[in-house]
C-alpha cells in the first residue's frame, strides 16, 4: 500500500476515527485503525466493537492494499505535521512497518495485520431515513444531558430515539432519563421513519455522532434495526450497537396536572440559580425556590458555609409554593432554552415539575424536586 | 523494681508476693509506673456474660455462635481447653468438644455490659477508643494529678471494679504505643496485666513472628514469608525505602513496627466507614426466594443501624458466599445516600439480579458505606419509581411501631422468607 493524501484531509479522517479508540485497550488490534487504500479514496476504520467509525478520504493511490497501526500514535502524529504538508503512507509487508512521510520528517510505525482487525458484521436495516443535521443535533444536544451513568439501570445509559405520537401526529422523539431529570425532544418525522423500530443509543454514540453535525446543510442517512443504528454522511459511517434493553414508560412520568405556571427569563433564571449555589460546596446542592404572586425568591442555606438569597421578578398567579431542587440539575434545564421564556410547572413540593420553552411542547424536560 | 498489687493496689518495691494482703497477683516492671498507654480486652467476652447470667454454665464448655453452619463468635475458656478458637467453624467445634452448650448471641446484653465497661473506663480519661464490644485503647498521659495515682493502678483498678461490680473479668496491656499495648493484652490472658516498656521493646521483639502486628493477616504473611520476612528481626535487616517499595504504604508502617514505633494517637471519635451485616445459612441455597428473604433482613438490619446512628450511606454492597467459601461482591454508588432499607434492599437485589452466578451460597451479606450524615441523605425521589415515596412513608410509619413494640412487632411478608 502507497497513498499520498493532504496533511488536513488525514488529519480530520484520522481524528475522527481514534476518537472511537478506546485509551485502555486490553486487545491490541482493537487499539489501531485499518487503513484501506484503493481507486482514489483511503478510508480509515476503527472500533471498540461497539461502535465503529469508517472515514474517507480522497487520496492519491499508487498502490492499493491495508495495514493497521496505533490509532493515537498516528494521530498525534499527523496532528503536529505542519499544515499543508502533503503526506505519504507507505506500508512495507516484508518489515511489517508503515512509513509516514512529510517534508523531512519519517516515521515508521509498527502494524498488526489487517486480517486480525474485527470488522462490524454488517446487517439488515428495517429503517432507512434521511435527516437533517440541526434536527439530529437539536434532538441529541438536548435530550443527552439527561443520560444516566448508574449501571444497575443499564438501559438508561442512552437516548432512546423512537417513533411516538405527539399533538400534531407522528414525530421522531429521543428521550433520556436518569431518574432524577428527563428531557424529551420531539422532530418532524423524516419521511420513511415511520416504521423505525424504537432503539436506546448510548451515550458514546451520541457523543461520536455529535461529530457528524456540525455543517447545516449536511443530510444524515440513518438506519435503524433492532440491535443497530447507523449514521452516515458521503465521507463518515457511525454503526452502533444499540442497548439490549426495555426503555421504561416514560409518558407516565410526566406531570400532566401540574397547574402552578411559572414564568422566567430562562438566563436571568440560571445566572441567578449558579450565583446563589455559590456558597454551597456540597455534592448536591440544593436551591430552594419561594414562589408568591409574581416573584420568586432563590435561596440556598449551607449551614457550614454560608447563605445566599436573590429575588427575581417573574409571572406567577398561584398559591405560594416553596419547593427546593438540585442546583445543577435546574442549570442544566434553563440552559436548554435559547428562544423564549422558560415555563414552570409544579404541582406540589414532593411532585416532579414539568419546564418548557414557551408553550412549545416539542422539548418538555421533567425535574424531581429536593428536599430542603 | 516498681511492683503493684493487682488485688489490693498497694504498690511496694519487689517481690513475687504482697505485703500487704499476701496476693501473688503482683505486676513489676522497672517503667510500671511511668507507662501510659493501654488496652484492654475483655475475657472471652460474650460467654463471660452468658455465664455470669446463668452460674449453671459456669464450669461447662459455652460457645457462643449462630447456628450448626455458623462459626464460633466466643469460646469460653473451658472450650478453648479443648482447642475451640473463636471464628472456627461450628462443626469443626462441636466435633473438638461436642458437650459444649451452644448459645445464640444475645447482642443486646453485651453492649449492656459493654456500656458499663465503658463507663468505668470514662472515669480514667475521656480518650478511649472502642474496637468493638469488648475492647479498647485508652491513652492514660496526663491522668496521674487528677486520679493521683499512675495509669497502672487505676487500670488494675478498672479490671477490679469490673470483675466485682460486673462480674467479668478482662486484661490489660500496658505499654508507649497501640500496637504494643495491644499485643501486651494478649500476653497473659485471661485476667491479665502485662507490661512491655520502652527499654524492653527491642528484645520482646526481635524472634516475635510479624502475625503479631494487627492487620496483617494470612495473606499479607504469604507475601511477607516470600521476601523472607517471618520475624521481627527479618524486618529490621530491610531498609524502609525497601519495604515502601515492595509492600507500598504497609512498608512504611512495618518499618516502624519493627522498631517498636507506633505513633497513631488513641483516637476517642474514629469515625465510622461502613455498616453491614451478614448471615451464614443453615444449608447452601440458591433458592432466589430464600436469598430475597434474608437480603431484606440483611438490608433492613443495616437500614436499623444507620437511623440509630443517625446516618446514610451512598455506596450500597452486596456480598456472597459460594459453597466453596470462594467470594463474590459486588457494589453500586448512588446519586442520593440513604438509610432506607427499601432502597438498599433494591439496589442489593439489582446487583443480585446482575450476577449472572449460579450459587448456591452459604453466606449473604449486605452493606452501606460512603457515609454521610441522614440531613444529606434521601432528598429526592426517583422519577421511574413513583411507588418509592409511598414506600419510604410506610417504612417511617413501620420505624416507629418498631420503636415503640419491638423490632418484630411489624414485619415484612418478604422477611419470612
Amino acid at each position: 500500500m502507497k497513498l499520498s493524501i493532504e496533511r488536513a484531509a488525514l488529519l480530520k479522517a484520522v481524528s475522527q476515527a481514534q476518537s472511537v479508540v478506546e485509551r485502555r485497550n486490553t486487545i491490541p488490534i482493537l487499539a489501531n485503525v485499518l487503513i484501506e487504500a484503493d481507486g482514489d479514496t483511503v478510508q480509515f476504520r476503527a472500533t471498540d466493537l461497539d461502535i465503529e467509525v469508517v472515514d474517507k478520504a480522497p487520496a492519491k493511490v499508487e498502490r492499493a492494499g491495508a495495514t493497521t497501526v496505533a490509532a493515537t500514535t498516528l494521530h498525534e502524529i499527523v496532528r503536529k505535521l505542519p499544515d499543508g504538508a502533503l503526506v505519504t503512507l507507505t506500508a512495507d509487508s516484508a518489515s511489517g512497518r508503515l512509513t509516514v512521510e512529510a517534508g523531512r520528517s519519517n516515521f515508521s510505525l509498527a502494524t498488526l495485520p489487517k486480517e486480525d482487525f474485527p470488522v462490524m458484521a454488517s446487517s439488515e436495516y428495517a429503517s432507512n431515513f434521511s435527516a437533517p443535521a440541526p434536527m439530529l443535533r437539536r434532538l441529541f444536544d438536548k435530550s443527552k444531558f439527561a443520560i444516566s451513568t448508574e449501571e444497575t439501570r443499564y438501559y438508561l445509559n442512552g437516548v432512546y430515539m423512537h417513533v411516538s405520537d405527539a399533538d400534531g401526529g407522528k414525530v421522531l422523539r429521543c428521550v433520556a432519563t436518569d431518574g432524577h431529570r428527563l428531557a424529551r425532544i420531539d422532530a418532524d418525522l423524516p419521511e420513511g421513519a415511520a416504521d423505525m423500530p424504537g432503539v436506546i443509543v448510548p451515550r458514546k454514540t451520541v457523543g461520536e455522532l455529535r461529530k457528524l453535525l456540525d455543517d447545516d446543510e449536511m443530510k444524515i442517512a440513518v438506519s435503524v434495526s433492532e440491535t443497530k443504528i447507523r449514521f452516515a454522511t458521503p465521507d463518515i459511517t457511525l454503526t452502533s450497537k444499540v442497548i439490549d434493553g426495555t426503555f421504561p414508560d416514560y409518558t407516565r412520568v410526566i406531570p400532566q396536572n401540574n397547574t402552578r405556571r411559572l414564568e422566567v427569563d430562562a438566563s436571568e433564571f440560571a445566572q441567578a440559580v449558579d450565583r446563589v449555589a455559590t456558597v454551597s460546596s456540597e455534592r448536591s446542592r440544593a436551591v430552594k425556590l419561594q414562589l408568591s404572586e409574581d416573584k420568586l425568591v432563590l435561596s440556598v442555606n449551607a449551614p457550614d458555609s454560608g447563605a445566599a438569597e436573590e429575588e427575581l421578578a417573574v409571572a406567577y398567579g398561584d398559591e405560594t409554593l416553596d419547593i427546593g431542587f438540585n442546583a445543577k440539575y435546574l442549570l442544566e434545564i434553563a440552559s436548554q432554552v435559547d428562544r423564549e421564556n422558560a415555563v414552570f410547572l409544579f404541582n406540589s413540593a414532593g411532585d416532579p415539575t414539568l419546564m418548557r420553552e414557551g408553550n412549545d411542547t416539542s422539548a418538555v424536560y421533567v425535574v424531581m424536586p429536593m428536599r430542603v | 523494681m516498681p511492683t503493684l498489687c493487682r488485688d489490693c493496689l498497694t504498690d511496694f518495691n519487689t517481690g513475687r508476693r504482697c505485703p500487704s494482703c499476701g496476693s501473688r497477683r503482683v505486676v513489676s516492671h522497672p517503667e510500671l509506673f511511668d507507662l501510659t498507654i493501654a488496652h484492654m480486652d475483655c475475657d472471652a467476652f460474650y460467654a463471660s456474660v452468658e455465664k455470669r447470667d446463668d452460674p449453671s454454665l459456669a464450669d461447662k464448655p459455652v460457645i457462643i455462635g449462630g447456628g450448626r453452619r455458623g462459626v464460633v463468635s466466643t469460646a469460653c475458656y473451658v472450650a478453648r481447653i479443648r482447642g475451640v478458637r473463636s471464628a472456627m467453624p461450628m462443626f469443626q467445634a462441636l466435633k473438638l468438644c461436642p458437650e459444649a452448650v451452644v448459645i445464640k448471641p444475645r447482642m443486646e446484653a453485651y453492649a449492656e455490659a459493654s456500656r458499663a465497661i465503658r463507663a468505668m473506663m470514662e472515669e480514667l480519661t475521656p480518650a478511649i477508643q472502642p474496637l468493638s464490644l469488648d475492647e479498647a485503647f485508652m491513652d492514660l498521659s496526663g491522668t496521674a494529678k487528677l486520679h493521683g495515682a499512675p495509669p497502672a493502678v487505676m487500670l488494675a483498678r478498672l479490671i477490679r471494679r469490673m470483675r466485682d461490680e460486673l462480674g467479668l473479668t478482662g486484661s490489660i496491656g500496658l505499654s508507649h504505643n497501640k500496637f504494643l499495648a495491644k499485643v501486651a493484652s494478649d500476653l497473659d490472658k485471661p485476667h491479665g496485666f502485662s507490661v512491655i516498656g520502652r527499654a524492653d521493646t527491642q528484645a520482646f521483639l526481635h524472634d516475635k513472628p510479624v502475625r503479631l502486628i494487627w492487620g496483617v493477616g494470612g495473606a499479607a504473611q504469604v507475601s511477607l514469608e516470600k521476601a523472607g520476612i517471618r520475624t521481627f528481626t527479618d524486618l529490621l535487616r530491610w531498609d524502609k525505602e525497601a519495604l515502601v517499595a515492595r509492600f507500598g504504604s504497609m512498608g512504611d508502617r512495618l518499618w516502624h513496627l519493627a522498631r517498636g514505633e507506633d505513633h497513631r494517637p488513641v483516637s476517642a471519635h474514629e469515625p465510622i466507614k461502613s455498616i453491614s451485616n451478614e448471615t451464614t445459612f443453615n444449608t447452601d441455597t440458591n433458592d432466589p426466594d430464600i436469598l430475597d428473604g434474608h437480603l431484606w433482613r440483611m438490608a433492613e438490619k443495616v437500614a436499623d443501624r444507620a437511623k440509630a446512628k443517625g446516618i446514610a450511606g451512598r455506596v450500597v454492597t452486596l456480598k456472597l458466599k459460594r459453597a466453596n467459601h470462594s467470594s463474590l461482591t459486588r457494589q453500586v454508588a448512588l446519586r442520593d445516600a440513604t438509610q432506607m432499607a427499601d432502597t438498599i434492599y433494591r439496589q442489593a437485589r439489582g446487583l443480585f439480579d446482575q450476577l449472572g452466578d449460579e450459587g448456591p451460597y452459604r453466606l449473604l451479606g449486605c452493606g452501606l458505606s460512603h457515609l454521610c450524615p441522614e440531613g444529606e441523605a434521601d432528598l429526592s425521589g426517583d422519577l421511574l419509581d413513583p411507588g418509592a415515596v409511598r414506600r419510604a412513608g410506610a417504612e417511617k410509619a413501620t420505624d416507629k411501631i418498631r420503636a415503640r413494640f419491638g423490632k418484630d412487632a411489624i414485619v415484612k411478608g418478604r422477611a419470612l422468607r
